[in-house]
C-alpha cells in the first residue's frame, strides 16, 4: 500500500553510497498471527524470515513496528525452540531505519528540503519497545525548510494496533480521535511517523471526518531532495 | 445471560464515541498527569526508584511463603486474630461470623479494592447490615449503587452536578455544587456513623512481615477514623501485599502517591499492628486481619506472570491507558479496571471468559512504561491472547493464519494476492463503508487507503 | 485441612516454578535515600525545606522561643477561631499548655468518651519526628494520646521541638525502630497537611473526614 516509503529508502541509502539488497523474504514478519495469540502459525512466517536474513549483514527496517517484532518479539516466540539463538542472533542485526542513520552510520543530515510544518506522531513500538525518542527528531531538524511543532499527545497511541482496528473498531477509532485533535491543536500541515500503519490509521480518520491533515512517513521527507 | 465478552464490546461501542464522557476523563486525568510529572522528577533518580521497588516486590512475592509466615507471627504475638481465605465466599463467611460474634448493626468501611472483589456489600446489605462506605468517592458511587470507575478515583467519571443530584436523591439533602460544600454534607453525614459503628472494615495497601503491621495510604482521615473508632476492626487484605521490611515503606509511600495522585506523600500513611494495647488510649478491642487468596496463588504459579503480583494499585497504568481513557471503568466490568485487571482477571476469573479484555488493547505498552514496580504488563497481554488461543483456539483465526503463511512466505501466491486485491478494493469501493463492505469494521469510521498501481517489488524488479 | 495449610501449600506449589531472574536482591537504606529527593545534611536547610512543603501542603507552623512563648501564641489561635473546648494528651508539652487555655480540657485517658471528643474544637498533641523531605509529622498512639484525638478534631494542634526534625523517611523509619525496638505502639501515622480530597473533578478540598486545619508549634 506504501510503495513510497520503500523507494525513499532506497534512494536515502544509495545517496548515501550503500548497497542495498531486498531480501527475498516472506511479505510479512507475522505480527498478526503472533499478536492474535496464534504462536504456532506466527512461527510458520518467522521461520522463513529467520532463513532469509541469516547471512545479511544488516537489515534496516521502515517500519517500528514491523522492527520490534523482529528485534523483540520473535525472541519472545522462539524462546525454547531450536531457533532461539537465531532469534537472538538477528535481533543485534535489525535496526529501525531512522535509528539506524543516526545511531549506527552517525548521519542526521541528508541534505533534504520540505518547506512545511510538521507534527511527529512517536509509533508505539518503535518508542517504547526499540526506545527510538531522539533519532526521527534528528532527522527532522536538519530539513531545510520544515518546522516542527510537538503535540500534547505525541506519545499517545493512534489506535492502530493491528488487528485491534478491525476487532474493537469503536474504540480504535475514538484513540484515533483523540490523536487527530491533538495533531490539529498544532495547526501543522502533516504528520509525520516512522510506521505507515499508524499513518493508514490517523489519515483513514483524518479523511473520513474532512480534517485538514496530510501524513506522511519520515522517510520520504528524507528522499526529497 | 449475555457473556462477559459481548458485554464489554457493547458497553465500549456505547462509551467510546461519547464524548461528555471523553471531555470528563481527559481533563480529570490532565490535572493528575502534570502533578504526577513534576514529582518524577522531584525523585533524584526516578528510574532507579522504580528498580528498586521492583527488586524489593521481587523478593517479597518470590519469597511470599517466609514473608507471610513472619507477618502472621508478629500480628498474632501483639494480640491479632488472623483468618485466612481461599475464597472469597470463606471470607465473606469469617466476616459474617464477626459481625454476629459482635452483635453487630452499623459497619462503616474504607476503601478497599478486596472487599470489592469479594462482593462484600452487596453480600452485608442483603444480610441486614448498615454497610457505609466512608471514603468521598466510594460514598458518592455507593449511594449510585454503581461500583467504583477507577482503582484510586472512584468517582472520576461524574461531575458536581451529577454529584449534587446524587445527594438530593439519596441523601435528601440540597446543596450547593461547589465541591467544598459537597464535600462537607458527607462529612456529616459520615460523622454521625463513625461514632454509631460496631466494626470498622478496611483494606492494606502493604503488609509489613518484619514488624507485623498493615499500612494504609489515604488523604481524607476515613481509614484513620474507621480504625479508631469502632471497637472492632477487620482488615481484609491480599496474600501479595507483603514488603519485607518496615523500611521498604520509606521508598514505597512516596512512590504509591506520585504515581497514584501525584502527591509527594498522601496526606496519612498509617500502620497498624495490633488493637489498642493496656496503656493506648483508645482504639479497637479486637483487630481482626483477614488474609485472602482467592486465586492468587494461580497468577503466583505462573512464572512468567508473577511479577504482577508486585502491583500496588496506584491505578498508573489505568491513567496512561488510551483503553481505559475512551472506554471508562464501568466497560471493564471486573473489580481491577485497566491494564493491570486485564492482565490479572483471566487468572482470579478465567482465561475463557477474561480474555477479551487482553484483546481489547493496541499494546501500545504505556502502561509497563509508567508502572512503578515494572510489572511487564502489555507482554503479559500478549501472552493470556497466547494461553486463551491455546486453550479455545477461534477456528477461523487459525485457519486464516494458517493459510496466510504460505501466501506471504511464496512470493508468487503474494503478488497474485495483491493484483486480486486491487481488484477486490475497486469492487469494494463501490460499497465503502455501508454495511455490506467486507471492511466495514474499518471503514464504518475510516476511509481505506488504495492499493499502489505498482507495489515496491514490482518497481524494484522494473528497475533492476 | 485448615485453610492456611491450604494456603501455604499452594504458594509453596506455585513457587517451584522458579521465576524469572531479577538480580539485587533488597535494596540498602543507602540506595533509597540514592534515588529519592535529595535532603541537605544542614539543619538549616532542612528546617527551610519542612517550612516550604508545609507551606504547600496549607499547615501552618509557628516558631515559639519557650514555654510562655508557645502559651502566649496558643492563646491567639484559640481567640481567633473562638475555641470553646480541646482535647489533649498526657504530655509535658500538650497537658500543660491545653490546660493553660483556661477552656475545659477532654483528656484521652483510656476509655474517654469519644463523643465529647468530636465535640472538641481542637486535639493539642505531641509527636515522635517532623519529617523535611516530605513536610509529614510522625505521631504513633504513644505519643499523640491514642488514635482519633489526632484525627477527629476539626483542628490538629502538634507541639514539637525544634530537635525532632529528621531529614527524610529513610530516617524517620530508622528511628521508629531504634526508638521503639520491637514494641511498636499499635498505630503509627505520618500526617502529611490538612486531610483533603479530590474525589469531586479533582479539585483539592481540605478538611475531608480529618482535620480541616493543621498547625505546628515548634518550640
Amino acid at each position: 500500500m506504501y510503495p513510497k516509503v520503500g523507494i525513499s529508502l532506497v534512494t536515502i541509502f544509495e545517496k548515501l553510497g550503500h548497497q542495498v539488497v531486498i531480501a527475498d523474504a516472506p511479505a510479512c514478519c507475522g505480527q498478526p498471527a503472533f499478536n492474535s495469540g496464534y504462536w504456532d502459525e506466527a512461527r510458520l512466517v518467522a521461520v522463513k524470515v529467520l532463513e532469509h536474513l541469516k547471512d545479511a549483514e544488516v537489515i534496516v527496517i521502515p517500519s517500528g513496528s514491523c522492527g520490534a517484532m523482529l528485534k523483540v518479539f520473535y525472541q519472545e516466540l522462539f524462546t525454547g525452540t531450536e531457533h532461539e539463538a537465531a532469534a537472538a542472533e538477528l535481533a543485534s542485526k535489525v535496526h529501525e531505519f531512522s535509528s539506524f542513520l543516526v545511531n549506527q552510520l552517525g548521519v542526521t543530515d541528508l541534505g533534504a528540503e520540505f518547506p512545511h510544518t510538521v507534527t511527529f506522531h512517536d509509533g508505539c513500538h518503535g518508542l517504547r519497545e526499540l526506545g527510538n525518542k531522539l533519532p526521527p527528531r534528528q532527522l527532522l531538524a536538519n530539513v531545510r525548510g520544515l518546522e516542527l511543532v510537538e503535540m500534547d499527545a505525541a506519545e499517545t497511541c493512534c489506535g492502530f494496533g493491528g488487528t485491534f482496528s478491525a476487532k474493537f473498531p469503536a474504540i480504535s477509532t475514538a484513540m484515533a480521535e483523540v490523536k487527530c485533535a491533538s495533531a490539529l491543536d498544532t495547526k501543522t500541515e502533516y504528520i509525520v511517523s516512522c510506521d505507515s500503519s499508524c499513518l493508514m490509521q490517523i489519515q483513514g480518520l483524518a479523511s473520513r471526518q474532512g480534517q485538514p491533515l496530510k501524513t506522511i512517513h519520515l522517510a520520504e521527507i528524507l528522499a526529497r531532495a | 445471560m449475555t457473556s462477559p465478552a459481548s458485554q464489554f464490546t457493547t458497553d465500549a461501542g456505547r462509551v467510546a464515541p461519547d464524548l461528555r464522557h471523553r471531555g470528563i476523563i481527559q481533563a480529570a486525568m490532565g490535572k493528575y498527569e502534570t502533578v504526577r510529572d513534576q514529582r518524577k522528577k522531584w525523585f533524584q533518580d526516578w528510574e532507579g526508584a522504580r528498580n528498586l521497588a521492583a527488586r524489593t516486590k521481587f523478593e517479597a512475592v518470590n519469597h511470599l511463603d517466609r514473608y507471610l509466615e513472619e507477618f502472621v507471627s508478629k500480628l498474632e504475638a501483639r494480640g491479632t486474630k488472623v483468618h485466612w481465605a481461599s475464597t472469597s465466599a470463606q471470607a465473606r463467611e469469617i466476616i459474617f461470623s464477626i459481625l454476629r460474634e459482635k452483635d453487630a448493626k452499623v459497619v462503616v468501611k474504607s476503601k478497599a479494592m478486596t472487599s470489592e472483589e469479594i462482593h462484600l456489600n452487596a453480600a452485608m446489605a442483603e444480610a441486614g447490615y448498615e454497610v457505609v462506605e466512608s471514603d468521598l468517592g466510594e460514598f458518592i458511587v455507593q449511594l449510585r449503587e454503581e461500583a467504583p470507575y477507577h482503582l484510586v478515583f472512584p468517582a472520576m467519571h461524574l461531575t458536581r452536578g451529577d454529584i449534587k443530584e446524587t445527594f438530593e436523591d439519596k441523601l435528601h439533602i440540597t446543596s450547593s455544587d461547589n465541591p467544598e460544600d459537597l464535600t462537607m454534607v458527607a462529612r456529616r453525614v459520615l460523622r454521625e456513623k463513625y461514632l454509631q459503628a460496631d466494626v470498622g472494615i478496611t483494606g492494606a495497601n502493604f503488609a509489613v512481615a518484619e514488624t507485623g503491621m498493615i499500612s494504609i495510604t489515604e488523604n481524607e482521615g476515613n481509614a484513620r477514623l474507621t480504625a479508631a473508632l469502632p471497637k472492632t476492626m477487620i482488615t481484609l487484605v491480599g496474600i501479595e501485599k507483603v514488603l519485607p521490611r518496615i523500611t521498604d515503606l520509606a521508598l514505597f509511600l512516596p512512590m504509591l502517591a506520585v504515581m497514584g495522585t501525584g502527591q509527594a506523600l498522601t496526606c496519612y500513611n498509617t500502620m497498624y499492628g495490633g488493637p489498642r494495647q493496656a496503656d493506648e488510649a483508645d482504639g479497637p478491642e479486637e483487630f481482626h486481619v483477614v488474609l485472602l487468596d482467592n486465586h492468587r496463588t494461580s497468577l503466583l504459579a505462573d512464572a512468567e506472570q508473577r511479577d504482577a503480583l508486585g502491583c500496588i494499585r496506584c491505578g498508573a497504568c489505568l491513567n496512561v491507558c488510551p483503553i481505559f481513557k475512551n472506554i471508562g471503568g464501568h466497560t471493564y466490568s471486573t473489580t481491577y479496571g485497566g491494564p493491570i485487571g486485564s492482565v490479572i482477571t483471566p487468572h482470579l476469573r478465567g482465561l475463557t471468559q477474561w480474555k477479551h479484555l487482553s484483546d481489547a488493547s493496541s499494546l501500545c505498552g504505556a502502561c509497563t512504561e509508567t508502572c512503578p514496580v515494572k510489572i511487564d504488563l502489555h507482554h503479559h497481554l500478549l501472552q493470556n491472547r497466547r494461553n486463551g488461543a491455546k486453550l479455545k483456539p477461534s477456528l477461523f483465526q487459525k485457519t486464516a493464519f494458517k493459510l496466510f503463511a504460505p501466501v506471504a512466505n511464496v512470493r508468487v501466491l503474494w503478488s497474485l494476492t495483491t493484483q486480486l486485491s486491487r481488484i477486490g478494493m475497486k469492487v469494494r469501493g463501490l460499497v465503502n463503508g455501508s454495511i455490506i463492505d467486507p471492511a466495514h469494521a474499518w471503514t464504518k469510521t475510516r476511509e481505506l487507503p488504495p492499493i499502489a498501481p505498482q507495489s515496491f517489488r514490482e518497481w524494484w524488479k522494473e528497475r533492476q | 485441612m485448615n485453610e492456611r495449610e491450604n494456603i501455604f501449600k499452594r504458594i509453596r506449589e506455585a513457587l517451584k516454578a522458579p521465576a524469572h531472574s531479577l538480580a539485587g536482591g533488597l535494596p540498602t537504606v543507602a540506595e533509597q535515600r540514592g534515588v529519592m529527593p535529595a535532603v541537605s545534611s544542614e539543619h538549616e536547610a532542612q528546617m527551610a525545606l519542612f517550612h516550604a512543603n508545609s507551606a504547600e501542603l496549607r499547615a501552618h507552623i509557628v516558631l515559639v522561643a519557650d514555654m510562655r512563648d508557645l502559651e502566649t501564641k496558643m492563646a491567639a489561635l484559640r481567640d481567633e477561631e473562638g475555641w470553646k473546648k480541646v482535647a489533649a494528651h498526657v504530655g509535658d508539652l500538650s497537658i500543660t499548655t491545653a490546660q493553660s487555655l483556661g477552656l475545659p480540657v477532654l483528656i484521652t485517658h483510656p476509655g474517654f468518651d469519644k463523643e465529647e471528643l468530636a465535640t472538641c474544637d481542637a486535639g493539642i498533641t505531641e509527636c515522635d519526628a517532623l519529617v523535611a523531605q516530605t513536610g509529614s509529622v510522625l505521631v504513633t498512639s504513644r505519643s499523640a494520646g491514642g488514635r482519633a484525638l489526632s484525627c477527629l478534631p476539626p483542628h490538629h494542634v502538634i507541639i514539637a521541638r525544634r530537635e525532632q526534625l529528621v531529614a527524610d523517611l529513610p530516617t524517620a523509619f530508622e528511628q521508629l525502630v531504634q526508638k521503639y525496638g520491637g514494641n511498636y505502639p499499635s498505630m503509627i501515622s505520618f500526617i502529611t497537611g490538612p486531610s483533603r480530597t479530590g474525589d469531586i473533578e479533582r479539585i483539592l478540598v481540605l478538611g475531608a473526614h480529618g482535620p480541616k486545619h493543621l498547625t505546628i508549634f515548634m518550640v
